[in-house]
């Protein structure tokens, strides 16, 4: 697979919009982060060490029944803005993108598995799923993790467990996140609130598309800090029945009071942002994340007609800067690009 | 309710603990929660947190010159890390550094995570059986303590069975 065909379509599994507390969870994620015995790790290998790393876990996973189409991409060798397109699919991390050395990714699933070889470990795997689907989604890793197991002997301690690079990563090395958005919780001025309890379970927060930790279009990500000294069942439980459905129901009420009190105030934010979406000439990326977001919203609540949910989230990921680039086959300055993103989203959101 | 440690001011903070299986309270003022570091829990960033646990304290003048020279000097044979690089780039060089820099790693693991620092989690095949029983013994007790915090007595009754049957020497 060329990374570049990738650019017209959302991974499979993300545009459904479908999933257990959809309204408010986009994507449910667990990674794994796991070290060959023998090697050192990742920022003290040679290349030709680095090389035989990648071999291994390559022709490991590739030996494995992995379901739908298995894509390897040598990340080293493919073209910067491909990297930076598989950085927007989430599929490789930018610490992987602007790596050295050998390395790459294995894809499958549709794009719902990726392990990236070589990035702060050597193997780092993802399982990804829309909505909240935390179940589904650490039985699947876990039974891939098992049968790499059976071919590759992973650095293990019996005090520390999984041996990572860094330690904060140490034990499990099970990394669980959702990804949620919460408008209203941010209209109505709580956010912050809720945040910082979810900090204080030892979570933590970042806002996912933005470049820098505020998050742009009220998604924030939440992800378990605490690796060791805890079983990953537990972590997953956590999620499942404490954190999620608590802060979905806050969100929930906040929409619906909203809702109640300020209907106006709600329809204005909706509309405005879609009417700038269908209408405008040039949208940058981060404007694009705002009003997606706030349409997104009036999806969710019934207040905009003939939109899908699937059409919203596919949006959130074609209009970044990789993705016009590869789409339009050509290095795009700023204006073009933004010239680009208002086309496609006028096209998929006009009215028929 | 007065704070069990000073015995002065009123307790705000309660804690119910629950180890090997048996509940165990606690009342605290804030201020002596503080003390005991168990009011804060602000997140700390790794760097921070190792410039701090890397920096030696002023206690022995001379002596304690030596340790930090010591210290940084101190280099993994495997695969040449030393603690300076790795307070700078917050990654390790390999899996023996965390015997080379137990030391000051094992404060660090423990920060981290919540206070602890014993794997219980997934099991490889390939370990033996002895370890392996450790860390199995490991979870299911902290599965048992959750059990009695949550009244569960039936599950509670169910992992105590569990424990017995792993800790029995199998033939
Ligand atoms: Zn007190
Ligand atoms: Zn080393």
């Amino acid at each position: 697979m060329k990374p570049a065909d990738l650019c017209k379509a959302s991974s499979a599994w993300f545009g459904q919009g479908r999933g257990l507390f959809s309204d408010v969870v986009i994507s449910s994620r667990i990674r794994l982060a796991r070290n060959a015995a023998g090697f050192a790790f990742v920022p003290c290998l040679g290349a030709d060490e680095k090389q035989t790393v990648l071999d291994t876990f390559k022709t490991a996973l590739l030996g494995i029944e992995l379901e739908g189409e298995i894509f390897f991409i040598d990340v080293a060798q493919v073209s910067p803005v491909e990297r930076e397109l598989l950085v927007e699919r989430h599929l490789i991390t930018r610490r992987q993108a602007n790596g050295q050395g050998p390395r790459g990714v294995i894809v499958a699933y549709g794009e719902a598995f990726a392990a990236m070889i070589n990035e702060e470990d050597h193997l780092r795997m993802q399982v990804l799923a829309p909505g909240l689907d935390l179940h589904s989604c650490w039985e699947r890793i876990n039974r891939i993790d098992d049968k790499i197991e059976a071919q590759v002997r992973y650095a293990f301690d019996r005090r520390y467990g999984y041996m990572t690079a860094c330690p904060t990563n140490l034990g499990t090395g099970i990394r669980v996140s959702v990804m949620l958005h919460l408008p209203a919780l941010k209209m109505t001025g709580q956010i912050e609130k809720v945040l910082a309890a979810a900090r204080d379970c030892d979570l933590a927060v970042r806002g996912l598309f933005g470049e820098g930790t505020e998050a742009i279009g009220d998604l924030f990500q939440l992800s378990n800090q605490v690796t060791l000294g805890v079983s990953e069942a537990r972590v997953v439980d956590d999620f499942v029945t404490r954190i999620v459905p608590k802060i979905a129901a806050y969100e929930l009420e906040a929409r619906k009071a909203l809702l109640a009190e300020r209907p106006q105030t709600l329809d204005d934010k909706i509309q405005r942002a879609l009417g700038v979406l269908r209408n405008a000439c040039l949208v940058s990326s981060q404007e694009a994340l705002f009003l997606l977001s706030n349409v997104r919203l009036g999806v969710n609540l019934g207040r905009i007609e003939k939109l899908d949910l699937a059409t919203v989230n596919e949006l959130f990921m074609l209009t970044q800067p990789a993705h016009l680039q590869l789409r339009a086959g050509r290095m795009l300055d700023a204006e073009q690009r933004d010239s680009l993103r208002a086309q496609i989203l006028r096209s998929r959101l006009c009215v028929n | 309710m007065l704070c069990q440690a000073c015995k002065e001011h009123t307790a705000t903070i309660h804690l119910t603990e629950i180890r090997n299986g048996q509940r165990a309270e606690t009342h605290l003022c804030q201020e002596c929660a503080h003390q005991q570091g168990l009011a804060v829990k602000a997140q700390i960033p790794l760097n921070e947190l190792l410039s701090t646990l890397l920096s030696v304290q002023p206690e022995a003048g001379q002596d304690q010159e030596k340790l930090a020279a010591q210290m940084e000097a101190r280099t993994c044979p495997d695969c040449g890390m030393t603690l300076k690089r790795f307070a700078k780039e917050s990654q390790l060089g390999c899996p023996h550094d965390y015997t080379v820099f137990k030391d000051q790693l094992l404060p660090l693991i423990e920060r981290s995570h919540n206070g602890k620092s014993r794997h219980c989690g997934k099991v490889p095949t390939h370990l033996p059986k002895a370890e392996k029983q450790d860390i199995v013994l490991r979870r299911l007790k902290q599965q048992l303590d959750e059990a009695v915090g949550q009244e569960d007595y039936e599950r509670a009754a169910r992992l105590r069975d569990e424990i017995k049957q792993q800790q029995e020497p199998t033939s």
